[in-house]
């Protein structure tokens, strides 16, 4: 009898779907989705075999490189040091600012500190740094691999029996896992400076003042979870743009457009993972 | 030539269409070792998409191709893997990875599938790099050289790691006379020295006829004419003979426009017609 009931249950279901599915046979419809599926296909595969080659490989002998892992971190991290400070540091005086401005009414001036340092460390720090992170390595990881891919330097690679994979997300991977939670902790410095900028010129507060309401005021957990954050977003932000890159057709042209979807769709998935995370960690627990 | 052994590439009935455009039309031919193959034929006709279907980077519509007695096509990653170190490949544009040195890069695949150590490598790709008349040139981009270094050097590459077969797209396009007799003497010295099995595209004559134990000649998706050099030479063939004595006149359909392209894709081309230089005015 179950038997029975599973069956006309799915039945019922097909008719459903069906119906459902004749409403999108607008061929625009109908190529949008195709597409989508081909890019998130393509995607899911990118990841299990980045999680092959860094996880399983090494166990089989073939050990990633660690040498173009450093070059990496320069090239993702070390030179966006410059944009990322000057972000940060601004968003640390617009804190300091907005929140000195609504906190006077209530005559809770003394709060400031610890309104930059929470909202830094969970919130602005990572997604801010992610931001400057797609928009200036992102792309350009896009865009070289994309080169690579219409000068058939990929398929060279492949002809030669050395994995795209192996030899070229890896390590970019590696280096934007480590540098950007590291440049977000950067930025978490640069932008409590900018706050304590603002605390000691315009508001009545001295650095020992400072320094000791924002340390009451943080949590590890704060810390930590920013950081968490930041290293869901570096996953996030390589495979998409290694993706992007891996897969372009056309020309020079096919380059551009990947670069272009690549910042776009990182941004979209990192906010959005941003509000799911923020959800879980402060509102589930 | 011992064709009692069995071959090394053995192409079978080889479709290969690109939407519904077919450009390779049933190929079907074999290479033993220690032949020299050239495969020759108009700009456009596949020899490219031939090339990439034998070294396993397009996959056949229909048909099937041998490599080492084992199908290219339906081998997983690392079956793949070990087949492509037994070979080398020569790209047409050189396909030289633009972020490594000359140097690095005839030395990528020996870092990445031998144990030899820096200096051993070093020592290799100096040597290789000889073999094709640029020593000195290690330390300097694929954007400082021209193109017909940039050619030399993936053809060192190919020959990194000493390999059985060897492709080459065009390997002496863009060479000066000189460079093009060191190249060709580079191949027929691995012909006869290491016995390394060579498929060459190539629509430079001369060339041609100095390296090739055989030929191949494509037309139109297909193979017009092969045979030993010789048999090439004096084949009565018209499409032949005008090839390869470069001539303007003949059968061999000029596919000045699109128009033409799609014409000669669906139309066999009409034998001993003078296609002259046409240019297509389209009124609106
Ligand atoms: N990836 C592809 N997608 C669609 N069409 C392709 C693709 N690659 C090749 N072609 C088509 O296949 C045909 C043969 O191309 P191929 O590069 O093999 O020519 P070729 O004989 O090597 O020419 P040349 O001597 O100029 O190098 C061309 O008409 C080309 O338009
Ligand atoms: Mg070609």
């Amino acid at each position: 009898m179950p038997r029975d009931g599973r069956a006309v249950l799915d039945s019922a279901l097909v008719i459903l779907l069906a119906a459902k599915l004749s409403a999108f046979f607008d061929p625009r419809v109908l190529s949008f989705c195709a597409s989508a599926y081909r890019i998130l296909k393509n995607y899911l595969q990118l990841n299990i075999s980045l999680l092959y080659w860094i996880l399983i490989a090494p166990f089989t002998g073939h050990f990633f490189k660690i040498s173009p892992v450093f070059r990496q971190m320069v090239f993702i991290g070390v030179r966006a040091a410059p944009m990322v400070a000057l972000t940060a540091f601004s968003v640390g005086v617009t804190l300091a600012m907005q929140a000195a401005h609504s906190l006077q009414q209530l005559g809770a001036e003394i709060y400031v500190p610890d309104l930059v340092m929470v909202t830094l460390l969970r919130e602005m720090g990572p997604v801010l740094i992610a931001v400057i992170v797609i928009g200036r390595s992102g792309s350009a990881v896009a865009a070289e691999l994309g080169t690579m891919k219409v000068s058939e330097e990929i398929e060279a690679l492949e002809v030669m029996a050395i994995n795209p994979v192996q030899y070229l997300v890896v390590p970019r991977f590696l280096a934007m896992l480590v540098m950007l939670p590291a440049l977000t902790i950067f930025g978490n410095y640069i932008g409590v400076f900018g706050g304590w900028a603002v605390c000691t010129f315009a508001l009545d507060f001295n650095t020992a003042g400072y320094v000791l309401r924002a340390l009451q005021s943080a949590d590890t957990w704060d810390l930590y979870s920013g950081m968490i954050k930041s290293a869901v977003f570096a996953w996030i932000v390589i495979t998409i743009a290694c993706n992007a890159g891996l897969h372009v057709e056309g020309g020079a042209e096919g380059v551009g457009q990947a670069t272009t979807a690549s910042v776009v769709q990182a941004l979209l998935a990192m906010l959005v993972t941003n509000a799911v995370l923020t959800g879980v960690f402060f509102f589930a627990v | 030539m011992n064709s009692n052994e069995a071959p090394i590439i053995e192409v079978v009935d080889l479709v290969r269409k690109f939407g519904d455009r077919t450009v390779l039309n049933d190929i079907s031919f074999n290479v033993h070792r220690g032949e020299t193959l050239v495969i020759m034929g108009g700009s456009g006709c596949g020899k490219s998409t031939l090339l990439r279907h034998m070294i396993g980077s397009m996959k056949p519509t229909s048909g099937s191709v041998k490599i080492f007695g084992e199908e290219i096509a339906t081998m997983n990653e690392r079956e793949i893997g070990r087949v492509r170190q037994r070979f080398g490949m020569l790209f047409q544009s050189g396909a030289l990875l633009a972020s490594l040195t000359v140097g690095e890069n005839v030395a990528l695949p020996l870092f990445q599938h031998t144990d030899k150590s820096p200096d051993e490598i070093e020592e290799i790709v100096e040597q290789k790099l000889q073999m094709v008349g640029l020593t000195g040139f290690e330390d300097l981009k694929p954007a400082e050289i021209s193109g017909g270094m940039k050619k030399r050097v993936g053809l060192a590459r190919a020959l990194a790691l000493d390999p059985e077969l060897l492709f080459s797209d065009e390997p002496t396009s863009g060479l000066d006379p000189i460079m093009t007799a060191v190249v060709d003497q580079l191949t027929l010295k691995l012909a006869h020295g290491s016995h390394v099995t060579a498929v060459v595209v190539s629509h430079d004559m001369t060339s041609a006829f100095r390296i090739a134990t055989r030929m191949i000649m494509l037309g139109h998706g297909s193979i017009v004419a092969q045979g030993t050099p010789e048999e090439i030479r004096t084949s009565t063939n018209a499409e032949v003979h005008q090839f390869i004595n470069g001539e303007a006149d003949g059968p061999i359909p000029l596919n000045l426009s699109q128009d033409e392209h799609e014409h000669h894709q669906h139309v066999k081309p009409r034998p001993f017609v003078n296609a002259r230089f046409r240019f297509h005015h389209k009124t609106p």
